[in-house]
């Protein structure tokens, strides 16, 4: 009879799962600096990732059983103290970020000592760890300061890595410094926002501040503090026009960089941007609605067709996937303005599998990379027969861009193609459609250029140590298995979809 | 190098000053206006004052620099050591609480003291591997003093 009391008095393991999704990698990052040497930090990195991943996968299955974990931090209860809080939208893009990382760490075995000085490896992977930490808490937590502060732990880290290009070319410290300038203007506007936001509720805790707003009307602060967090978000986020910074910071910076960033960084900008939008700013729903018809749509079927252009005119792999992400984050963001249960799931969807997919195609292009010392398409020609492997994989991941069907992306772009019509907005489905043509476009560029051309000589030659092959098929087979077996990500990302539309719809 | 035998004699006997009014400043950081990051300040301020004086070599026989590394690294692993602490005993992570269960009040105070040290330390690892950057930078970019 007794033991009811005693579950109750301690806490078991479970309980503190949402702190140490965010714990691991955090307090790892100083222990390599402790130790100080680079083998072993590998080691501490590699361990902290596949513990947090670990710890996602126990989350998902407790928000499964329980709805919404909550957790207090220091003991404060939530309005006044920081609340991690996980739901169905948070815990599936938690599994997203920290599988992307723990594949990023296997990555790192075969190519940090041909890509990062070595008295910087070290450091490079504190900084790394530090990304995770940063991009899993801004995941994670419910409280409008601390997803700032998070925010910019994975900024400035994120600015390190970038930089550390340097090693093979100079124009990554450039490439950094923009970032850095961008990167600065955005968290800065994002912090105003959430200042107006305290302003008009005192109150920092997401959940509580939709709450207040809620029973103000529209007013002067609510507006200009939406303004400032979403144009503060989208510079992060690579929103359209805001996405100058994003293909000079993937396309100098190391590969395993590019990859982890390729597949996370900008996806957790854009959770954030959906966080805001749906779970605080959803009792406002004509503001809402006026600015994601009128600003947001435009910008996303915008970046669509105007960034796959540009990235036909490419010459570049690395360019041409970084122009084609910010094309698909046109995707994303046109999901989320249609504002109905079926665009966000497609937009969540679209988060993870463009995710997976891109940083296959990133994996593919940093073994290239390291093969030939650039990734130019002069320099791939004839790539087929000369690294058959790893053009096949190349070839799954642009297959999925376009969204051929059988690969993830297909299945990401039937949902936005079915909630464009459920919208009864053909001229949109015309744009998804005729976008996907430009991916076609620039993919089969490349293809035409890999499998067509004739190469300079025909020895094989592909640089690629076990850990690195290991990564390019279990990328390439999840991106099909992704786009066969939908249980898994379409489930999630409607369920989520569900409950951001709920609070949504009970505003009207 | 300029030999200024006041500034020189000065310095040797501010910098043991310093360091105690840094330690002070940590250390009452609870009652009166202060706490770790100033602490940690002041405490570099000791060691930038002596750097400039007597010359980087000899700041950096006292303190090396890949010693400020460690010590970055040292001050965020005592926070969340503190804060992993909590879980083993039943609470919340970071709640002081856990520090000293009888009297949560006095868990507070210890808390607070633990984890400003360890932003102490990091903050002093920071600035002085700042000052140290910067000065080696200017080093090679100059012609010899």
């Amino acid at each position: 009879m007794n033991s009811p009391d005693i579950i109750t008095s301690t806490k078991s393991f479970l309980d503190h799962l949402p702190v140490l999704q965010v714990l691991f990698p955090f307090a790892f990052a100083p222990l390599c600096v402790l130790f100080g040497h680079r083998k072993i930090a590998l080691y501490i990195t590699i361990s902290a990732c596949a513990l947090a991943f670990v710890i996602s996968l126990l989350l998902l299955r407790q928000v499964l059983i329980v709805g919404v974990v909550s957790y207090e931090l220091g003991g404060w209860p939530p309005p006044v103290g920081i609340e991690y809080r996980v739901d169905f939208l948070n815990a599936f893009l938690l599994v997203l970020v920290s599988g992307m990382a723990f594949l990023t760490s296997i990555y790192l075995i075969g190519t940090m000592h041909a890509e990062i000085e070595e008295d910087k490896q070290t450091l490079f992977l504190t900084c790394f760890l530090l990304c995770i930490s940063g991009l899993l808490g801004v995941l994670i937590t419910g409280d409008a300061f601390n997803l700032f502060v998070f925010l910019e732990i994975s900024s400035l880290s994120t600015y390190v890595m970038v930089a550390q290009g340097a090693n093979k070319d100079k124009r990554a410290l450039t490439a950094a410094f923009d970032y850095l300038v961008m990167g600065t203007i955005g968290a800065t506007f994002f912090v105003i926002g959430i200042g107006f936001l305290y302003a008009a509720t005192g109150t920092l805790n997401m959940y509580d501040i939709a709450e207040r707003i809620r029973e103000d009307l529209p007013n002067r602060t609510i507006q200009v503090a939406f303004a400032f967090i979403l144009v503060g978000l989208g510079l992060k986020g690579a929103l359209f026009p805001l996405h100058t910074w994003l293909p000079k910071a993937y396309s100098f910076s190391p590969t395993p960089t590019a990859v982890f960033l390729a597949s996370t960084a900008t996806k957790v900008a854009i959770y954030a941007i959906i966080r805001f939008l749906f779970s605080v700013f959803h009792s406002h729903p004509s503001m809402l609605e006026s600015v994601l018809i009128n600003i947001v749509m435009p910008l996303g079927i915008l970046a669509m067709f105007a960034a796959g252009g540009i990235a036909f005119y490419q010459r570049d792999l690395k360019r041409m996937l970084a122009f084609s992400s910010v094309s698909q984050i046109g995707y994303i963001l046109l999901g989320v303005s249609f504002m109905s249960t079926i665009g966000l799931t497609a937009a969540v969807v679209h988060l993870f599998n463009h995710g997976i997919s891109k940083a296959l195609l990133f994996v593919c292009t940093g073994i290239i990379f390291l093969s030939f010392g650039s990734s130019f398409y002069k320099n791939i020609k004839g790539l087929g027969r000369r690294m058959p492997w790893t053009s096949a994989a190349f070839l799954i991941g642009g297959l999925s861009l376009i969204g051929i069907p059988g690969t993830a992306g297909f299945i990401s772009k039937w949902l936005l193609v079915q909630a464009a019509i459920e919208q009864g907005s053909w001229l949109i489905v015309a744009a998804i459609l005729i976008s996907s043509l430009i991916a076609i476009l620039y993919v089969w560029q490349v293809t035409e250029i890999m499998y067509f051309a004739k190469s300079p000589s025909t020895e094989t030659k592909e640089y690629l140590g076990p850990s690195s092959f290991l990564i390019v098929w279990i990328l390439a087979f999840s991106t099909v298995f992704f786009g066969l077996n939908t249980s898994f990500t379409v489930e999630y990302s409607s369920k989520a979809a569900n409950l951001l539309m709920n609070n949504f719809t009970m505003e009207k | 190098m300029i030999q200024a035998l006041v500034l020189k004699v000065i310095t040797k006997l501010m910098v043991g000053f310093i360091i105690l009014f840094a330690l002070y400043v940590q250390f009452h950081g609870d009652y009166s206006p202060g706490g770790g990051f100033q602490a940690g300040v002041i405490f570099a301020a000791a060691f930038i004052l002596y750097g400039m004086v007597m010359g980087l070599q000899n700041v950096e026989r006292v303190l090396p620099p890949w010693l400020t590394h460690k010590l970055m690294a040292l001050g965020v692993i005592i926070y969340t050591l503190v804060g992993i602490y909590s879980f083993f005993v039943g609470y919340n992570f970071l709640d002081y609480g856990a520090l000293s269960p009888a009297h949560p009040e006095h868990g507070q105070h210890y808390g607070i003291l633990l984890v400003e040290f360890g932003v102490g330390v990091t903050v002093a690892g920071v600035v002085i591997s700042i000052y140290y950057a910067f000065v080696n930078r200017s080093k090679t970019s100059k012609e010899d003093e």
